[in-house]
């Protein structure tokens, strides 16, 4: 029996009839069409699906739409607003993708991360990473790429008190 | 000041990546993003036993779900003659299973529906009634007299072996051994691994039913010879058959093959008239399409008490599953698995292969490699290392007595290859400098005074990629030439078509630098395109390291039959003789006055609006090139592990790779490959196993079982680079995205039996897992 559901997906509501039993990942790939998030392997082990439910990163294979009722989803068509956001153009610069499979959720995940602890070592980068597998790029540059979008992140937040602080 | 000029990504430079700005945005187009009106959905019902003769199917009960539109058997198949279809070795394979069912997770039918959650369902409601057959899972057992037939539908199969090749000289290498002062040997294991991509197989197929046209979007390393293949097998006209590779989630090798559900999709489309969708899900990945190795091998070393060598001698099984359906060259059994010799001056070699089949999946992928290379390349690396261990060597001490010398090139191989360049010893002892050898042997040495456990592990590997030549080199008897198509537009803009497929290598910045390069035109301004049949020159595909080798060649020689009759139109706009034309990096100048001069731009655009009488219009070319020799790469790396004898569990603790892949284009991009491959590498030397159980049931189908390595785990890695160009290829180059996969098993384990082997651990064969280095540690009295 199909039930009604209303998910907020990147800032926009919407309001639809599912079955329990349809994945958050088939909802936003299938029935909003957003393709950027992607599937991987079924069972939450590759992360190439990870959205953000609410500000957390989730696996959205295994996460049902109905449990996203009334909730907040961010996915990867949501961080470039204007221009790239800085982990993206962190992953650009810094050669963190090959296939691109991985990246949306790879992403998602950084992001998540940057939130949490805006300046964070390696060991914390590779170990929030941990549950997103990339098959290309043994990770390296990938460390290397959110590393450099916490730097920018840090000299975009600095900017108001440096001008505040010459005038 | 010198004034800040955006690169140009002439060869050399690291120029960020093109295709990167739509991946970042999530706007990748992959199979799975694809939607087409109308379209249905496939769900494939497969064997839940890995041998078994089918009594009946009842397809009744699925045939009963709304939503059902199509149930599809073998039996159904078998009239329009598609219940099996040929393999790329010669064999044949089932499309869906008829008679019986070869192994675990094989294509008994198919459900087409409306949705893929009522498909998957229906799917499940189909009632197979089975007779059990005993399996056979080991190729050793499948060889002996009274072994259950696998192959009982072949009429001349009488047992289970399917081939038996030989390379090299047996009279010369049986001398060789008789002579040595000792023979080292090593009887060693490369286990079953899968290459999985983290996008899975698939395929939407569109035939429309009113002109006959055939669109298939499927994830295709070879788009171009999937479409002659698909006309050959399913009857398809094939100018009415277009492939459209789309975005690749990575291949290594696991889109090379053509799988059943292809087939079975694209059947059904042209019977029911609508697009038919499918998209494996992960554990039919492992399960059914194209795993690697599998490769039981016993090598003996004939050396001197000096660690001179002088013969190598190979038995090897291979096990190909239920059908051999490795992807090869046609006329190499065990495809190239006889570069064993490796990186050394070996006078004799002799290699004896076999093949067996088994109630396991079929379907041999060269996993990111080479046609087996990466098979030989271990066992030579391991075998050396047991040499040195077996006559007190320091294991860089023996390679280096042993390498092919820099001025032996072109080197010929006992077992018949060509090398085209080389200088081994530079690239050695580049990684012992970068590791700190000698320091780290003083800390090894004072380490196991305490009964500390620490190894270095040195792989000095030889590559051959980049196939053909055509004569030599065929798949399906289709030359392994590659192609390329260039279009300079009025405003000198430029369009590139290529046969190769990229599946996240970088080839729409890496060919377009080739183009800057050899016209002067930014890469920025070079647009790539692959993988549209319709839209794109014949080529043979991306595999075996070959885009570099063979795509790269031709887009250089297309770029210079361009420059060439730019020359001519050149030479018309300045008033000048052609001889007198010079070129460099985008400009024509008359010799002698380089101020005089016109861009390639002035030119392309003269080329439709000002051209020298008699001269046609356009600056456009194709080239389909045909190499006349491989390439080899090569390289070493140097591993360093602590194992905690608590537990086995092995620490890799630094890994310094010198790789040697000629002329680099874009260095960027070719570290990237590097750290995947080294990764890969990692993966397979202490993680990846697909295993069977005594019944057949694979145990390794999903990624709780099947570990890759994630960031936490995997290594630190320091690379380095020594150039030697091949003096064959236009730009030197010798490609790259296998290398690592390749050469750095062996390292790593090496680096184990280092730490263990005073213990009297002369092997563990991979993946070396905590479990098996602790018990191996037990048996010897170690373990703590």
């Amino acid at each position: 029996m199909a039930r009604p559901i209303t998910i907020t997906v990147n800032g926009d509501k919407h309001s639809l009839e599912v079955e329990p039993r349809l994945l958050l990942v088939h909802f936003i790939r299938e029935r909003l069409r957003l393709t950027g998030t992607h599937i991987g392997c079924d069972t939450t082990h590759c992360g190439a699906c990870t959205v953000l439910l609410d500000g957390v990163p989730v696996k959205s294979c295994t996460v049902l739409a109905v449990q996203a009722d009334g909730r907040q989803v961010t996915t990867v068509e949501s961080l470039a607003v204007g221009g790239l956001h800085p982990i993206q153009e962190g992953f650009k610069q810094e050669h963190g993708l090959q296939c691109g499979f991985c990246t949306p959720g790879m992403m998602m995940s950084s992001f998540a991360l940057l939130q949490e602890k805006p300046d964070p070592t390696e060991d914390e980068i590779r170990w929030a990473l941990s549950g997103n597998i990339c098959r290309c790029t043994g990770y390296m540059n990938i460390v290397k790429s959110v590393r450099y979008a916490a730097q920018k992140m840090k000299a975009a937040a600095a900017v108001p008190v440096e001008a505040g602080a010459r005038s | 000041m010198a004034i800040d000029t955006p690169p140009k990504g002439f060869i050399g430079e690291s120029i960020k990546r093109k295709e990167d700005d739509r991946f970042i945005r999530g706007k990748g187009n992959y199979l799975d993003d694809i939607s087409l009106p109308g379209m249905l959905h496939m769900s494939i019902l497969r064997s839940p036993f890995a041998h078994a003769r089918i009594r009946s199917i009842n397809t009744k009960p699925a045939e009963a779900v709304p939503g059902v539109v199509a149930v599809v058997t073998g039996a159904l198949l078998e009239q329009h003659k598609l219940a099996w279809m040929p393999t790329l070795s010669g064999d044949t394979q089932a499309v869906l299973a008829t008679d019986k069912v070869r192994y675990q997770g094989q294509e008994v039918a198919c459900v087409i529906a409306n949705d893929p959650y009522v498909a998957r369902d229906a799917a499940q409601l189909i009632d197979v009634d089975y007779e059990v057959l005993k399996a056979v899972v080991d190729p050793y057992q499948a060889l002996k007299p009274g072994a259950p037939l696998i192959r009982d539908e072949k009429k001349d199969q009488k047992d289970n072996h399917i081939y038996h090749w030989e390379a090299g000289d047996k009279a010369a290498t049986e001398a060789a051994f008789k002579k040595a002062d000792k023979v080292v040997s090593l009887e060693t294991f490369y286990p079953r691994c899968h290459p999985s991509p983290l996008e899975t197989c698939g395929i939407v197929a569109d035939i429309n039913p009113a002109t006959g046209q055939a669109t298939l979007y499927m994830t295709s390393q070879a788009p171009h010879a999937h479409r002659t293949l698909f006309a050959l097998v399913a009857g398809l006209p094939e100018e009415k058959i277009r492939i459209i590779s789309p975005d690749l989630g990575g291949g290594f090798g696991n889109k090379v093959p053509i799988y059943p559900g292809y087939v079975v999709a694209t059947a059904a489309s042209l019977l029911l008239g609508h697009p038919v969708k499918w998209i494996e899900d992960r554990s039919e990945n492992l399960i059914s399409t194209g795993f690697a190795r599998d490769f039981h091998m016993q090598g003996e070393l004939a050396v001197n008490k000096d660690g001179k060598f002088l013969g190598l001698r190979v038995k090897m099984l291979s096990d190909n599953g239920a059908f051999y359906a490795d992807a090869q060259p046609s006329k190499f059994r065990a495809g190239l698995f006889h570069i064993v010799t490796g990186s050394y001056d070996l006078p004799a070699a002799h290699v004896e292969t076999d093949g067996a089949y088994t109630n396991k999946a079929p379907g041999g992928v060269a996993f990111r490699c080479s046609f087996r290379v990466t098979e030989a390349s271990y066992l030579i690396e391991r075998l050396v290392e047991s040499a040195a261990v077996e006559l007190k060597m320091d294991p860089a001490e023996i390679r280096l007595k042993n390498f092919i010398q820099p001025e032996q090139f072109p080197y010929k191989s006992a077992t018949g290859f060509e090398y085209d360049s080389g200088d081994y010893p530079r690239a050695l002892k580049l990684a012992l400098e970068k590791i700190g050898y000698e320091q780290l042997r003083k800390e090894q040495a004072e380490k196991r005074k305490r009964g500390e456990l620490m190894g270095i592990g040195v792989a000095s590997f030889t590559e051959v990629v980049g196939a053909g030549h055509g004569t030599e080199y065929d798949i399906a008897g289709l030359r392994m030439f590659d192609s390329a198509e260039l279009r300079v537009h009025p405003t000198g803009k430029a369009i590139l078509k290529l046969g190769v497929k990229s599946q996240g290598q970088g080839h729409e910045t890496t060919f377009a630098q080739i183009v800057a390069e050899e016209l002067g035109i930014p890469a920025s301004d070079v647009e790539v395109q692959e993988g549209d049949t319709d839209n794109t020159p014949y080529g043979l595909g991306t595999y075996a390291s070959r885009s570099t080798p063979v795509g790269g060649a031709a887009t250089a020689m297309v770029s210079r039959k361009l420059r060439d009759k730019a020359k001519k139109i050149a030479a018309h706009l300045l008033e000048a003789s052609e001889a007198d034309i010079e070129f460099d990096h985008g400009k024509f100048f008359v010799k002698g006055a380089p101020s005089k001069s016109k861009t390639i731009q002035d030119v392309a655009f003269a080329a439709y609006t000002n051209l020298p009488e008699g001269m046609e219009a356009g600056l456009e070319g194709v080239t389909y090139y045909d190499p006349p020799n491989m390439t080899f790469p090569f390289g070493t790396y140097v591993v360093v592990v602590d194992i905690d004898r608590g537990t086995g569990q092995v620490k890799v603790r630094r890994m310094v790779a010198v790789d040697d892949c000629g002329v680099r284009i874009n260095p960027m991009i070719v570290e990237g490959q590097i750290h995947g491959g080294l990764t890969e590498g990692f993966g397979i030397a202490f993680m990846e196993l697909i295993t069977f159980d005594e019944q057949g049931n694979c145990i390794g189908s999903n990624f709780t079982d099947y570990l890759l390595p994630t960031s936490w785990e995997t290594p630190r890695f320091e690379t380095f680079e020594t150039v030697t160009p091949s003096p064959h290829h236009p730009i030197g180059a010798k490609g790259v995205g296998e290398s690592a996969t390749v050469g750095s098993p062996a390292a790593y384990v090496n680096a184990v039996i280092d730490a263990v082997g005073h213990l009297g651990i002369t092997n563990i064969d991979m993946p070396v897992s905590s479990d098996k280095v602790w018990t191996a540690l037990q048996e010897k009295g170690a373990a703590e």
